[in-house]
């Protein structure tokens, strides 16, 4: 189905529910339910959390939904709502909130040091389900500033202006922190998939001449 | 150009927002430098991996306290006016 035909089918299937069809509205969860429960789980770090996040969106989106214009995207409308929830679960539980800038906002990046190729096609090689929780739990060890910017900038493909006002961080945080995130997950990934030798202590030196040539 | 410029502009070379004259420059360095080369590539995977796992089904338990949740709420709100 093309997006354009997915949208008039969705609006069709919000104005079935507005006129009290059970049915529509179910159709409607079910199309966008484990998108959002993956980008609350993934934002939380947990799966009771995302558990809450969900059931909270879409019994937001139930009470207000007389009071949504059709020609709005659901997808988009839900999303937000989800989006909010989650960062309030965040914001709810520590002390110190994601969207606080200060310690440690300045320019300097994790250098890199594992530096090895990946076994080839190492997605096709493991069970999707195990790749799934090994991206997951890699993912849940990085800090909270870092992973939700990554998750809203990489996966959910918010841009930078948009991320910065969710957060309420400037563009320039967003992106430190994106740059920083990606750096680290990476690190972590190639310790676990990488082969090969590690390549790091000639990065160190910036005359990379000898390993073209073969010199030791 | 050497590997800590090549680091500030990893993730714009990446994005593909680095213009055209810097990124032959980065190019270069890549072209002679394996352990960059190696970091943008792998940079590059971890992204695509994350943008690529994506969740069709709720978990089984879940989907059912959810579906009697809105079920319930549907009735008290839509169901009975």
């Amino acid at each position: 189905m093309t997006d354009r035909a997915a949208e008039f089918d969705e609006a069709r299937l919000v104005a079935a529910a507005k006129g009290g069809d059970y049915n529509a509205f179910h159709a409607l969860v079910e199309a966008h339910a484990p998108h959002l429960y993956a980008l609350a789980r993934r934002v939380t770090g947990q799966d009771a959390d995302a558990e809450d996040v969900v059931q909270t969106t879409f019994l937001k989106a139930l009470e207000n939904l007389a009071n949504f214009r059709e020609e709005a995207a659901f997808g988009t409308w839900v999303h937000a709502i989800a989006v909010n929830s989650a960062l309030k679960l965040l914001r709810q539980r520590k002390r110190t909130w994601v969207g606080q800038p200060g310690d440690g906002e300045d320019d300097s990046l994790p250098q890199p040091q594992l530096v090895a190729d990946w076994r080839p096609s190492v997605e096709q090689q493991v069970e999707q389900r195990e790749f799934h929780e090994l991206l997951q739990q890699v993912l849940d060890e990085l800090d909270e500033k870092h992973r939700v910017v990554f998750v809203l900038r990489d996966i959910e493909q918010m841009s930078v202006k948009e991320t910065a006002a969710t957060l309420g961080l400037t563009e320039s945080n967003v992106k430190v922190r994106l740059m920083r995130a990606r750096l680290m997950l990476r690190e972590r990934l190639t310790a676990l998939l990488g082969e090969g030798p590690n390549l790091k202590a000639h990065m160190d030196d910036h005359d990379h001449a000898h390993l073209l040539e073969g010199r030791p | 150009m050497n590997c800590d410029d090549m680091l500030k502009m990893i993730n714009r070379y990446v994005d593909g927002e680095i213009d055209p004259s810097m990124c032959a420059n980065l190019e270069r360095h890549l072209a002679e430098c394996n352990p960059c080369r190696v970091v943008v590539d792998t940079l590059r995977k971890t992204v695509q991996f994350y943008k690529g796992d994506q969740m069709t089904e709720l978990p089984i338990q879940f989907k059912k306290k959810l579906d009697d949740a809105l079920r319930q709420k549907w009735d008290q709100t839509m169901g009975k006016g």
